[in-house]
């Protein structure tokens, strides 16, 4: 049988590889004859009427603001509140409460509480671990900035739990809900979140209540999904067991679902932190408090050396955060039966010693100076900005030619060609290009997606752009691939690589992209290349670990029976473990272009043009706030035709169509 | 093989009020199930026929039994033939299509949720084959989960999980968690708490299929063992023959969602209804489970009557030895009545294997 | 056994340490910093002050934050955010005060006009000029290029990677006034507009264009420091008459020259804090802005320590801002 319908499976995967040989081909033969006619170029001053009508939209949302009675008993109700929210905690730890010139609770309460929570959640460890973070930010000088961020992403958080897991047990439950949530979800974490920064002020103004909100959108949907698998996960026979036991559903869902769901959902939890962790510096161009604006600005000063000092800050807040979480997440599970360190009849009266230590330093911290504001005895902060300043100096002039001939070749031979084939053909062979392929590649579902997207863009008037943007996009994606394939197979085969290099990944993973923008503009200039090669070490790190997941997750009977069989490395890794994980690696596709999408169009702030600059200029420039939000849709519909052309890609693997 | 006599299939119930009636009972999945039983031409076709025209599949096709007190009632079948679907069915797990099934004479199917609830409370309770326990509880409270959910006090039901714990023999395991319990004892608190609520009825799903060969036989000695010491009424799935006549009073061979025979041990493997049956019981040794009745011969001209006496009841395995050791052949008298002679070519004969 | 009893022994003797160290030293309150008279931190409360991201804007607010931190006892809270979003922080209280603004009479009439949340508060003293600007060595080696009608002429000097055929303006932040994309399509010049992305990016690349003799044309602007280390030559554009610029996308003439004013928010107003008065009595001259600027830039100092140096060597500017307050 397999006999048979391998070569069938062979001849469909060549058929369809064939046919977007073809279509290439045309569209190259089309675009030499046709080329430049009908290209639906705006010019980046101009607007169509349907960016005025919404400037107009924005005028008049803007007089309403205080009389329309939506936005005083909803929009406006929701941004005080918010506003309140984030303040309380600030006043908490990091700004002035009432007349007091410092936060009610200093460094060394907020220190002791950190330490504190860690161990009973955690484990001493990571206890240990959160206590020489926190201190390290300090010492960085940053504690302020560390703590305004850590006011607001605890507010972030605490309102996407409290909305997130209910919605998540509902999503769990029902299947219905599945069905209309999922889709919202997609929506939610596949937009950039730059593109939703202006609607939001829109509607909430700036300040700390808009930061929120945006974090929120982005941070919420991993909690509801995992609450919703870990209730769904809950083994079938168990709910019937306790379904004939009598059980209501509430009773179900309160003593069986939840609890046999903890694991999963403080894992969701741990998702969210590290989610809202990743947009402070976004949240900064909303006037966001915290290590984003210090980002920020040094990204205006292009000074590096301060961006790296708070990118480390936030990689080390980020890190703590995930270590305590995670072990959070193993201790719900395990700590009613594993007897802890000195047995379980001494925890309680160590957890109560552990408080009143914690409450002691509160105490401290909230009267006496030397414990509210963080003594300024030991400086890393600047050691650490000279080092990284200088070590960008010397690239920069050591490296300057090998920087300089890599920014060409990529530019000369992948940027620019691709982007001429994109956005100067006509619209019509473009468009019929991407469909085709689309039909070949992913199906007709993902062909009909494909095209009503494209259609949309026409309609926001920024087609050009759009092809622009795409062929950032695709460079960028191709780039990623060749990492992800190369260090994802290096990873899979190997632990050792994969132990060393795995941290590496995570705080690359976690490392704000703003900060390794100052770098690369000091390196590269402001050009789309730029964009480019900051897309490309945002979203690398994903694409291997997906690819290294997937050659581990080839079964190593497989591979014994290639080597036994004689096969070379090289044989084993293209003709076994590769075909192999064809799934995975179709996956990794998928989530590496959503990545390079959302840092593309951070591109636009340094130099990458197309979208991210329509989008950048719109939250600036009044005149061009329309076309600053046709620009966040057209990127929207972009992504989402990508996702579905892959997504269909990476089905058909499976099923071998 | 001599004809079995006329008393041999009589259906036993009939005595006393049954504990559980079913009548006609259909379940069916797909769209606008109700129509196959509606429908007699529907009705009339093999499942298969049904799935091809309609796309619906028949778990469960008019089945009508009664199960009597404190008996043992086994549902048999290999997978496929209904019987998890139809014991899900007498407790509304799964609602059944279309049927009746009466409860100590309360219809289930008319029950609303509140009902049901307390039915399931208090009537029946169920034994699952993965156990079905929660992980995040211990034994004691797993085994209490049934009187928590019923509102019974803290003390109250951890003294009466500790009695049950103890009847099912996992004394001392009470502060133990199910993942650091064997495949046996963590089906032994399932038992354990199927009985805390103290229900009329046990239902058990092939509660035996997840464990080594071993620990099934301990596990059956123990269903005995409880059958004859609480003496509850028991319904019994297991696709496993020999199971099912080690444990079950009466046993239901399903087949394709049909019943095929309803009968004792002894009648199925005696007078198998069908060569679906014969083949069924093809492997079972005949001397266990038949008794004299089934081999026994009317007396000839010639036998001698005075020999020894046994009843017709009696298995052929005890019967061996003393029918051969006996110079003359064997009577087989109830009451006072010759019913037949056994000798030693009747019980060579079984022995044989023919 | 040993270690494991170890640890909870370290423990309490740490919290012993902590318990006989932590008695004694500064309370809060008693040295609070900010505070150099407890009256005067109550009536002035919380100054939030908009920080555009240009270095002359820098300086304006490092001696405006300077004064009202230490003379006034205010909390200054300075939100490093772009000038349109500035003017969208008036409504909801996160922005007081705009120190230099660049014309915009568009919001004004959408935020001070319409919807009555900004008020224009005078002037800053400071005289604006936006344009096109090349290296020196250009206007010496070419001197018609200051013209525009020869930029077509010399369009392929200015030709890099990301401009294509093209020649190649330079714009700065993209949150900028800027009129130079309708500029390029209404003049017919051959030439693409690419964002450097900021100030700094475009004084670096000044700075690299006259040290390496290559070619550059970009948007630059005065009151700029960077002038006195490179003599930028401007470009003409057809001259500026009023109302050429009204209509954004028909714009042909070159940038108006700005009388650069301050915008408060009507709660700041209302609120009288000594704050306003010191905003309301800013202003000062475009080379005294640049020396704060250059001290910032190219000193490197701290904003509090450029502000301090220049405040301390003006003393009859600190009267005349502070004049009203109540403090010297």
């Amino acid at each position: 049988m397999a006999a048979i319908s391998l070569p069938h499976r062979l001849t469909g995967r060549l058929n369809r590889r064939g046919t977007v040989v073809l279509i290439v081909v045309a569209w190259i033969a089309l675009f030499a004859a046709f080329r430049g006619r009908a290209t639906l170029g705006l010019a980046a001053s101009d607007v169509t009427s349907l960016h005025t009508s919404l400037n107009h939209l924005n005028t008049a949302v803007g007089a309403d603001r205080n009389s329309n009675p939506v936005f005083l008993y909803f929009f406006n109700e929701i941004q005080v509140g918010t506003s309140q929210l984030v303040t309380m905690f600030q006043s908490l730890i990091s700004q002035p409460a009432g007349d007091r010139p410092l936060p009610l609770i200093g460094w060394l309460g907020v220190v002791a509480i950190v330490t504190f929570v860690s161990w009973v959640w955690g484990n001493w460890r990571v206890a240990l671990l959160a206590l020489g973070g926190f201190v390290f930010i300090g010492l960085q000088g940053l504690w302020q900035e560390a703590m305004d961020t850590l006011a607001l992403t605890l507010a972030a958080v605490l309102v996407a739990l409290v909305i997130g897991i209910p919605l998540g047990v509902w999503t769990g439950v029902s299947r219905r809900a599945t069905k209309i949530i999922t889709p919202i979800l997609d929506f939610m974490q596949t937009m950039p979140t730059f593109v939703y920064l202006a609607p939001l002020t829109l509607l909430f103004l700036i300040g700390p209540a808009a930061a929120t909100i945006a974090t929120l959108i982005y941070a919420m949907p991993p909690v509801i999904r995992l609450t919703a698998h870990g209730i769904s996960s809950v083994p079938a026979e168990t709910l019937e067991a306790a379904a004939s036991l009598g059980s209501t559903r509430w009773q179900a869902l309160r003593k069986v679902m939840v609890p046999m769901a903890k694991r999963t959902i403080v894992i969701g939890v741990n998702q969210t932190i590290m989610a809202a962790l990743s947009m402070v510096t976004i949240a900064a161009l909303v006037a966001a408090p915290g290590l984003g604006q210090t980002v920020v600005q040094a990204l205006e000063s292009l000074d590096v050396g301060t961006a790296f000092n708070a990118g480390l800050a936030i990689v080390v807040m980020a890190v703590v955060l995930d270590r305590v979480t995670t072990a959070a997440s193993v201790r719900v599970e395990t700590a009613n039966r594993a007897p802890s360190r000195f047995g379980p009849k001494l925890r309680r009266p160590l957890i109560a010693a552990g408080a009143v230590i914690t409450v002691f330093a509160i105490y401290l911290s909230y009267t006496y100076l030397y414990a509210a504001q963080f003594p300024d005895v030991v400086d890393i902060g600047t050691p650490i900005k000279q080092f990284a300043a200088s070590v960008t100096g010397w690239v920069q002039t050591e490296l300057a030619p090998i920087t300089a001939a890599v920014k060409n070749f990529v530019t000369d031979f992948g940027i620019n060609p691709l982007q001429t084939l994109l956005d100067t053909s006509p619209w019509w062979v473009t468009f019929a290009a991407i469909v085709g392929i689309a039909l070949v590649v992913g199906g007709r579902a993902a062909a009909l997606t494909a095209a009503a997207c494209l259609g949309l863009i026409i309609g926001t008037g920024l087609w050009q752009d759009s092809m622009g943007t795409l062929a950032a996009t695709l460079v960028a994606t191709v780039l990623v691939m060749i990492l992800g394939l190369v260090f994802g197979v290096w990873l899979g085969r190997s632990d050792r690589a994969d132990r060393i290099l795995r941290p590496v990944l995570d705080a690359a993973q976690v490392m704000p992209p703003f900060v390794y923008l100052v770098p690369f503009i000091a390196l590269f200039a402001a050009t789309r290349f730029t964009g480019v090669i900051a897309a490309v070490v945002y979203a690398a790190p994903v694409a291997v670990k997906i690819v290294a997941d997937g050659i581990r997750g080839v079964p190593a009977a497989s591979v014994e029976a290639a080597t036994s069989a004689g096969s070379s490395t090289w044989q084993i890794i293209t003709k076994v473990q590769l075909p192999m994980s064809a799934r995975t690696i179709a996956l990794a596709t998928n989530q590496g272009l959503i990545y390079v999408l959302a840092m593309v169009v951070v591109g636009g702030l340094v130099g990458g043009g197309a979208l991210g600059y329509d989008v950048v200029a719109g939250f600036s420039q009044l005149s061009l706030f329309g076309k600053g939000l046709a620009a966040g849709v057209a990127i929207v519909l972009l992504g989402i035709a990508l996702d579905r052309i892959t997504q269909a890609a990476a089905r058909r693997e499976t099923t071998g169509a | 093989m001599a004809a079995p006599t006329h008393e041999a299939v009589q259906d036993t119930t009939g005595a006393a009020e049954p504990v559980i009636s079913v009548r006609s009972l259909w379940k069916v999945f797909g769209s606008r199930a109700a129509r196959i039983p509606a429908t007699p031409e529907l009705a009339g076709k093999s499942r298969r026929e049904v799935m091809d025209q309609t796309g619906c599949v028949v778990a469960v096709k008019d089945v009508s039994f009664d199960v009597a007190p404190g008996e043992v009632f086994v549902v048999m079948g290999l997978s496929g033939s209904g019987k998890s679907t139809l014991v899900r069915c007498l407790t509304r797990l799964i609602e059944p299509t279309t049927g009746q099934v009466v409860f100590e004479g309360q219809d289930i199917l008319a029950a609303d949720a509140r009902r049901l609830r307390e039915l399931r409370r208090s009537k029946f309770s169920m034994v699952f084959q993965h156990f079905g326990l929660l992980p995040h509880r211990r034994v004691i409270d797993n085994v209490a989960y049934g009187l928590e959910i019923r509102g019974v006090n803290r003390s109250e039901r951890t003294e009466r999980a500790r009695a049950v714990i103890e009847l099912v023999g996992l004394s001392g395991y009470e502060k133990s968690y199910p993942d650091q319990l064997s495949g046996g004892m963590q089906q032994r608190v399932g038992l354990a708490r199927a009985l805390a609520g103290d229900p009329d009825v046990l239902l058990f799903d092939e509660p035996f299929s997840a464990l080594d060969p071993l620990i099934r036989r301990d596990m059956q000695s123990e269903v005995i063992r409880l059958h004859n010491e609480v003496g509850k009424t028991m319904v019994f799935i297991t696709h496993d023959l020999s199971e099912a006549l080690k444990l079950g009073d009466r046993i239901l061979i399903m087949r394709d969602g049909e019943m095929v025979q309803l009968g004792t041990g002894d009648e199925l493997v005696g007078a198998p209804a069908d060569d679906y049956v014969r083949d069924f019981v093809r492997d079972v040794p005949r001397a266990d489970v038949l008794t004299l009745k089934w081999i026994m011969r009317p007396p000839r001209a010639g036998d001698d009557l005075d020999g020894p006496e046994l009843g017709p009841d009696v298995v052929v395995r005890e019967a061996t030895r003393m029918v051969l050791a006996a110079e003359k052949p064997v009577k087989v008298v109830r009451d006072g009545v010759l019913l037949g002679i056994v000798g030693d070519e009747e019980i060579l004969a079984i022995v044989a294997g023919d | 056994m040993g270690l494991s009893r170890l640890r909870p022994l370290a423990a309490i003797t740490a919290a012993l340490a902590l318990v006989l160290a932590g008695c004694g030293g500064a309370k809060v309150g008693d040295t609070s910093s900010s505070a150099s008279g407890g009256a005067s931190s109550a009536s002035c409360g919380t100054f939030n002050l908009a920080v555009n991201p240009w270095v002359g804007y820098e300086a304006d607010a490092a001696v405006v934050a300077y004064l009202a931190k230490t003379k006034l006892g205010c909390d200054v809270k300075e939100q490093n955010i772009t000038e349109q979003v500035s003017w969208q922080g008036f409504a909801s209280g996160q922005v007081d005060a705009i120190l230099e603004n660049w014309g915009h009479p568009d919001l004004k009439t959408q935020y001070i006009d319409n919807e009555k949340v900004a008020q224009d508060a005078g002037s800053d003293g400071l005289q604006g000029v936006i344009g096109w600007y090349v290296p020196p060595w250009m206007a010496q080696q070419y001197p018609d290029i200051t013209d525009w009608h020869n930029l077509n002429k010399y369009a392929q000097l200015f030709k890099t990677s990301e401009s294509g055929d093209q020649g190649q303006l330079l714009d700065g932040d993209p949150s900028y006034v800027t009129n130079d994309a309708a500029l390029v399509k209404n003049l017919n010049l051959n030439y693409k507009v690419v964002q450097g992305g900021s100030e700094t990016a475009l004084i670096q690349s000044f700075r690299s264009a006259q040290q390496n003799k290559t070619a550059l044309l970009a948007y630059f602007y005065s009151p700029q420091w960077f002038f006195n280390e490179v003599p930028l030559v401007k470009v003409n554009l057809p001259p500026y008459t009023p109302g050429c610029d009204s209509d954004p996308q028909k714009v042909a003439c070159d940038y108006p020259p700005y009388a650069l004013d301050k915008i408060v928010s009507t709660k700041f107003t209302d609120s009288h804090s000594p704050a306003y008065t010191l905003v309301k009595n800013f202003s000062w001259t475009n080379e005294e802005q640049n020396e704060v600027a250059r001290s910032i830039a190219v000193d490197k100092l701290s904003d509090d320590a450029a502000a301090k140096k220049f405040l301390d060597a003006h003393p009859e500017l600190v009267s005349k801002w502070l004049a009203g307050t109540g403090k010297s």
